[in-house]
C-alpha cells in the first residue's frame, strides 16, 4: 500500500464517529473519563443493537417457527433473518451451515459431544495448542477422558508463536488417531494470530478435521470460512458488539449431517412418538428449545454494523492502537510485555515489576481504565510463561490514541505509588 | 480521580514491598498452605509453638500487594498470643472485612486490631476481600491442625 493510499485509509476511519455509536463509552468511572480496554472480555453495544434488541420487545416479541400470527411471523423473520446475516459474514455457502449456540463455549461443546466424542476410540487424539482458551480445552478432555482417547497441546515458542514442525510431527505422529485439530484465531491471553488456513492445510492432508475458536478474531478482522478451509468455525456475538447470550457455530454441512443432537427438546425434532423420534436437518437439529431470538437480532445488527465499516481502515487504526500500547508500555521500565509474536491483534498482555496484576488493575481502575487482571482463561499459557497472571489491555475499533497514553500513564502512577 | 489511598495505605505498601517473617519455618510445629483459585494467590503459613503460645509465625507466598501485606502483618499480630487468642483475632478480622455499619461495627474490641484497622479500606472492593482473609483462614486451619489445603472457594 502506497504511502498515500495509507493516509486516506486512515483519514477515512472516523473513530470520534464510531464511539458517538456507542453510549455505554460516555461515561466517567471514579471521576474520570471511562477508558474500557476490556474488550477481550466483552465489548460494548452500538445503538443500532440496541435498538434492535428493543424493537424485538417493543414490536415482535413471541415465538418463533410454528406461530401463524403476525408476531410469530416476524419473530421467525428476525431469527432467520439473522442467520443469513451470519452466513454472509462468515462467507458460508448457506444459511443452513450456521447453528446458533449460547456462545463460543457451548459451540466447541457442541463439536466435541456430537462430532468427535462418536468417533473417538481408545488411543485416538485431540490436538490443541498451548495458547488455548479453557473453553477450547476442557471440552476435549471430557470427551478424552470419556473415550480413553488423549488431548496433546501443540507447543509454542517464547514470542507465543505457535509451532508448525510440531503440528506435522504430532499429525504425522498420530496418524489416524488424530481425530481433530482445535485451534484459536487469536489467543485471547497473548494476542497471536494463529496461521489458521496453514493448519488446516497441514491437517486436511492427512484428513483430519480443523475447528478455529474465532472468539477474539470477529471483532478484529474479516473471517471468510471458504477461504479459511477450517471444518467449524465458533464465535460469541457478545465478544462483536451484540447481546451475551448467543453464538455461533459454522460447520461444514456433510459434518453438521452427521452430527446427533447434543440436547433434546422441541424445535429439534421432525416427528416424535413414544416409539421413535426424527430429528429435524441441521441447523435447527441443534437449536432445541425457544432460542435466544432477540440475541439473535441484536447479533446481526452488530455484524450488519461491523459490515457497515471500512474493515481495512478498522484493521489499520487497531494495528496502530496495539503497536502504540506495545511501544509505550514496552519503554517503561519494569514493565515486561508477555505475547510478542510478530502477528499479533488486540491484545497487549504485560506485566510491571514489583505490582501484582490485581493491584495493576484495580490502580488502573482508580483511574477510570478498565483492564483485566489474571490467567484470562488460560491457564496452561500462563504456566508456559512462568506467570501466575498478567494484566492485560485489549482494544477494539472504538479505542484511541488518547486512550493508550492515559493507559501508559496510570501504569506510570502507580509505580509512584507502589515505590517500584 | 480516587486515588485509591484508603486502599492502598501506606503501611500496606511497605508490607508488600518489604514483607515481614517473609521465611519457611523448617521446625514448625504446625503449617498450612492456602489459596484462591480465582486469582492465583498462595500462602503458606508456618506456626512454631511454645505450649499454647505461638511463638514464632512465619508465611511464604505470592500474591497481591492486599495479600502480602495482610499475610506480613498477620505474622506479627499474632506472635505471642495463645492459640484462643490467635483465634479470636482472626474472628475479629474477618468481621472487620466482611460486615457493614463501618469501622468497628461488630468488633467486640475495635482497639485489639491496631494497626490491622488499615485493612478496614478493603470492606469497600468486595473483589479484593478473600486476599485480604487468605492468610487468616490459613493460620486458622494451621492451628486447627488441618491437613488439607485452604481454598477461598470451597
Amino acid at each position: 500500500m502506497s504511502l498515500a493510499t495509507s493516509k486516506a485509509v486512515a483519514h477515512a476511519f472516523d473513530v470520534e464517529a464510531v464511539r458517538a455509536e456507542f453510549p455505554g463509552l460516555h461515561q466517567e468511572v471514579h471521576g474520570s473519563p471511562l477508558v474500557y480496554l476490556e474488550n477481550a472480555a466483552t465489548t460494548q453495544k452500538p445503538r443500532a443493537v440496541i435498538a434492535a434488541v428493543e424493537r424485538f420487545y417493543l414490536r415482535d416479541t413471541s415465538n418463533i417457527h410454528r406461530g401463524v400470527h403476525t408476531l410469530a411471523e416476524r419473530a421467525t423473520a428476525t431469527y432467520e433473518g439473522a442467520r443469513r446475516t451470519v452466513a454472509r459474514f462468515l462467507g458460508a455457502a448457506a444459511p443452513e451451515e450456521v447453528v446458533f449456540t449460547r456462545g463460543t463455549t457451548e459451540a466447541i461443546n457442541l463439536v466435541a459431544r456430537s462430532f468427535v466424542r462418536p468417533r473417538l476410540a481408545p488411543g485416538d487424539e485431540v490436538l490443541v495448542t498451548w495458547m488455548e482458551h479453557h473453553a477450547n480445552i476442557v471440552p476435549w478432555q471430557i470427551v478424552c477422558g470419556e473415550a480413553g482417547a488423549t488431548l496433546r497441546a501443540l507447543p509454542i515458542d517464547d514470542r507465543g508463536v505457535l509451532d508448525l514442525d510440531a503440528l506435522d510431527r504430532a499429525l504425522e505422529r498420530g496418524g489416524e488417531r488424530v481425530r481433530l485439530v482445535a485451534l484459536g484465531h487469536i489467543s485471547n491471553a497473548l494476542g497471536t494470530v494463529n496461521p489458521v488456513r496453514e493448519v488446516a492445510r497441514r491437517a486436511h492432508a492427512r484428513g483430519v478435521p480443523v475447528l478455529v475458536d474465532g472468539a477474539q478474531a470477529v471483532p478484529h478482522m474479516p473471517v471468510d470460512v471458504a477461504a479459511l478451509g477450517c471444518d467449524f468455525y465458533a464465535f460469541s456475538s457478545h465478544k462483536v458488539f451484540g447481546p451475551s447470550g448467543i453464538g455461533v457455530l459454522w460447520g461444514r454441512p456433510e459434518h453438521l449431517v452427521g452430527m446427533p443432537p447434543m440436547l433434546g427438546g422441541g424445535d429439534m425434532i421432525r416427528s416424535v412418538s413414544f416409539e421413535g423420534t426424527t430429528y429435524a436437518d441441521p441447523p435447527n437439529r441443534f437449536e432445541a428449545g425457544t432460542p435466544n431470538i432477540e440475541g439473535a437480532a441484536g447479533l446481526a445488527a452488530a455484524l450488519d454494523f461491523l459490515a457497515g465499516l471500512d474493515r481495512e481502515a478498522v484493521r489499520v487504526h487497531e494495528e496502530a492502537l496495539v503497536a502504540h500500547a506495545a511501544e509505550e508500555l514496552g519503554r517503561i521500565p519494569g514493565v515486561t510485555l508477555v505475547g510478542t509474536a510478530p502477528e499479533r491483534a488486540a491484545i497487549v498482555s504485560f506485566t510491571v515489576r514489583g505490582i501484582h496484576p490485581h493491584d495493576v488493575g484495580t490502580m488502573l481502575d482508580g483511574r477510570g481504565i478498565a483492564i483485566r487482571a489474571g490467567h484470562h482463561c488460560a491457564q496452561p499459557v500462563m504456566q508456559r510463561f512462568g506467570l501466575p497472571a498478567t494484566a492485560r489491555a485489549s482494544f477494539a475499533l472504538y479505542n484511541t490514541h488518547g486512550e493508550v497514553e492515559a493507559l501508559a500513564a496510570a501504569v506510570r502512577h502507580a509505580q509512584g505509588v507502589f515505590g517500584v | 480521580m480516587s486515588d485509591l489511598r484508603d486502599l492502598y495505605q501506606e503501611v500496606i505498601l511497605d508490607h508488600n514491598k518489604s514483607p515481614r517473617n517473609f521465611r519457611e519455618l523448617p521446625a514448625a510445629d504446625r503449617h498450612a498452605h492456602g489459596d484462591n483459585p480465582l486469582c492465583g494467590d498462595v500462602v503458606t503459613i508456618y506456626v512454631g509453638l511454645d505450649d499454647d503460645t505461638l511463638r514464632e509465625v512465619t508465611f511464604q507466598g505470592s500474591g497481591c500487594a492486599i495479600s502480602q501485606a495482610s499475610a506480613s502483618m498477620m505474622t506479627d499480630a499474632v506472635r505471642g498470643k495463645t492459640v484462643a487468642e490467635a483465634r479470636a483475632l482472626v474472628g475479629q478480622f474477618r468481621i472487620l472485612l466482611t460486615e457493614d455499619g463501618g469501622p468497628g461495627a461488630g468488633l467486640e474490641d475495635p482497639a485489639a486490631l491496631g494497626k490491622l484497622a488499615v485493612f478496614s479500606g478493603v470492606k469497600d472492593y468486595p473483589m479484593r476481600v478473600k486476599c485480604a482473609t487468605l492468610a487468616w483462614h490459613t493460620l486458622a486451619a494451621a492451628l486447627e491442625g488441618r491437613q488439607e489445603p485452604v481454598s477461598t472457594e470451597s
